[in-house]
């Protein structure tokens, strides 16, 4: 299926541990927040939290700002 | 880090060690930014929320959890209350803080505050839980409608982000000292340690500089400088100053001359 990942068009199945773990090499990396559709998925709901067609999803951290 | 009495400062109850607030944008090289902070002794650190590919982490939280110095998230970047509102609850997720300083910009030219926006989204993040600190402009009537909208303390800016200026409009920023009873943090504009003191003369209770000491030439000397500027200021609104007179007041006395 294909979701959005912060602006760009991705294949992938499963739920968003599985994207975190193919992204960042880690199912549940720390300093990370995960949006599906503007939602926040909570850290706690990353496992089982299944990615449909079509989500738009944005995945941040922090980074050096005023 | 010390913490004496007369330089505590509490925001929402929770008290900070220092009145010096230290934003870590624009430092050329993240190595640099442990020196920076033994220097600085800041109360809070600010630090933005990005998509992770975007930008490379490389360790600044490692960097600001080993320093044991606590992290502010911002919204920088954000045009709109819906935008911000997101951002805020991203970083209240990422770095498990409900603390937040506010920034809803108008455009990306001029960083001004977009004030309609800023007041819907700080309305917003205090019914959600989160303790707002917004960056505004130095306008007492928008910082009064931010504080009664629950805002945690309300931060002005001297002159425009990254300009260096200074504070362009010191009655201003007096006036919204007068205007709020939370705490008046001096966000943006801060060029170097005079203006850092000055913004605690007029009764600032504390000031936030970023680019000031990044892009200084010296940053972990000019890290210094401002703590001292913050520390002074401090005591120099505590101490009163004089008032300003136009004509000269002997402070010798005049009796006992000789001829």
């Amino acid at each position: 299926m294909k979701i959005t990942l912060n602006s760009e068009p991705m294949e992938v199945s499963g739920t968003v541990a599985d994207l975190l773990e193919a992204r960042t090499g880690d199912r549940r990396p720390s300093g990370i927040a995960v949006a599906v559709d503007e939602e926040i998925v909570p850290r706690d709901d990353w496992a089982r939290w299944q990615l449909r067609d079509g989500h738009v999803v944005e995945i941040v951290t922090a980074v050096q700002g005023g | 880090m010390t913490t004496s009495p007369m330089n505590s400062l509490k925001i929402a109850g929770r008290e900070l060690s220092s009145r010096l607030f230290l934003g870590t944008g624009g430092l050329p090289n993240l190595a640099l930014l442990p020196a920076v902070i033994d220097a600085a002794e800041p109360g809070l650190v600010t630090v933005s929320m990005r998509r992770t590919s975007s930008t490379a982490t490389g360790g600044l939280l490692e960097t600001l959890r080993a320093a044991k110095v606590p992290i502010l998230p911002n919204t920088a970047g954000c045009l709109s209350a819906r935008e911000a509102v997101l951002t805020a609850e991203l970083a209240r997720e990422a770095l498990e803080t409900d603390w937040v300083k506010l920034e809803v910009i108008g455009d990306e030219t001029s960083l001004m505050p977009d004030a309609v926006e800023l007041v819907e989204a700080a309305e917003q993040l205090v019914r959600k839980g989160f303790t707002v600190l917004p960056y505004a402009t130095d306008d007492a009537v928008l910082a009064r409608r931010l504080a009664d909208a629950g805002c945690a303390a309300v931060m002005p800016l001297g002159s425009p982000i990254g300009s260096g200026l200074g504070i362009l409009n010191p009655y201003a920023i007096e006036a919204v000292v007068a205007a709020v009873d939370v705490p008046v943090v001096l966000d943006a504009g801060v060029g170097t340690a005079s203006d850092a003191a000055l913004a605690m003369e007029l009764g600032c209770a504390a000031v936030l500089a970023a680019t000031a000491v990044t892009r200084a030439d010296d940053p972990v000397g000019m890290a210094r400088a401002l703590r001292l500027a913050v520390e002074a200021g401090h005591a120099a609104r505590g101490a009163g100053r004089i008032p300003r007179q136009a004509v000269a007041r002997a402070s010798s006395p005049m009796e006992g001359r000789i001829a």
